[in-house]
């Protein structure tokens, strides 16, 4: 059967319509069905016209919001307050604190850290096991490796490959994306699922991170936020006065 | 007895603003091989240009089977050609010459 894949860290400037387009049409090309973009607060309607103009070009759009708060209150207040409006949340975890809280949430899909410090990576055993207990997944950003040389890379290789260690030990899924901005750091989903062969990731759970992981997140999302929803695993099927 | 070689060739696509001849082009792909797998690691995938069109920006390259998924990484993370940026995506993958040129008409 043919994968699906999926892209759900595209950051193009929304001001920019024509880039942004540019690279939708990118993606199908590459082969990615569904993409999903962060949006700022800002530019909530943007999303109804780039998911128009992923219609035109044959590829799903799924709406994302990424939060990076400074502190856990900070972060419940706008889960409470944002959660059902976007069919993705992810979090840039930035602090300790906010990292555990993240973790522990139901509402988070997605943990993200970007910080190329290995002290400033949060994503521990302990960090893990509350993931392993909530619904979120570790996502990994492929464009420190495309951008960055030397050093730094040695650096990020090492910590990536400790920490999808990890993931695999607490059984916490691992979505790869590409966190691009410019649409020639753009990349096949093969052949961003074989960059994770540098931080020794098999290629049977790389192919799964970039197209069976990120596709569950949305497919259960979109579930979650469809009228019918009443539970997990309650939904209305039928509604009237003969029921 | 010595092992028969089984090689694989690649036809990649490159993505490229300006003109850019085959020996810059290799020279690109030898460094992000060297880059990523150093110099005993580049020794053994064989690699070696079979087509190079520069018009048509598409390229044909070669390598031992068992250094496929090497060279897949190593050319997707090349993402600048000089200073430009630049990206090669692999198209096809294949057995034989006649195979991939098959395939990519297909």
């Amino acid at each position: 059967m043919k994968r699906n894949y999926a892209d759900l860290h595209l950051c193009p400037n929304s001001k920019n319509f024509e880039q942004v387009s540019l690279m939708i049409k990118k993606a199908s090309g590459l082969g990615y069905r569904l993409i999903a973009a962060t949006s700022q607060l800002n530019y909530i309607g943007e999303i109804e016209r780039l998911k128009e103009s992923c219609r035109e070009t044959g590829v799903d759009f799924a709406s994302r919001l990424d939060l990076k708060p400074r502190t856990p209150n900070e972060l419940k207040h706008n889960l409470r307050k944002l959660r059902r409006k976007f069919e993705i949340v992810a979090v840039i975890c930035e602090s300790k604190n906010v990292a555990r809280q993240a973790a522990k949430d139901r509402r988070v899909d997605l943990l993200n850290f970007p910080s190329l410090d290995f002290r400033r990576r949060f994503f521990d055993a302990a960090e893990a096991e509350l993931a392993s207990k909530a619904l979120a997944s570790l996502e990994i950003d492929m464009k420190p490796l495309l951008t960055l040389e030397g050093p730094l890379r040695i650096r990020l290789l090492s910590n990536l490959r400790r920490e999808v260690d990890i993931a695999q030990e607490f059984c916490i899924p691992i979505v790869i994306s590409s966190g691009i901005s410019n649409e020639y750091l753009m990349r096949k989903p093969v052949d961003l699922a074989a960059l994770t062969s540098l931080f020794d990731l098999d290629m049977v759970s790389a192919v799964d991170a970039v197209s069976k992981n990120p596709i569950a997140i949305v497919k259960r999302n979109r579930e979650k936020l469809s009228p019918q929803f009443v539970a997990p695993g309650i939904r209305v099927v039928r509604k009237g006065k003969d029921c | 007895m010595l092992k028969k070689v089984k090689r694989r060739y690649l036809a990649l696509a490159l993505d490229y603003d300006g003109a850019l001849d085959s020996k810059e082009f290799m020279a690109t792909v030898w460094n992000a091989f060297l880059k990523l797998y150093g110099e005993y690691g580049a020794s053994r995938t064989g690699l070696t240009l079979i087509d190079y069109d520069a018009e048509k920006r598409f390229a044909i390259i070669r390598t031992v089977h068992t250094a496929v998924e090497m060279a897949r990484t190593a050319l997707a993370s090349i993402s600048k050609i000089g200073n430009k940026p630049a990206a090669v995506h692999v198209l096809v993958v294949s057995g034989t010459l006649k195979a991939l040129y098959k395939k990519i008409q297909g």
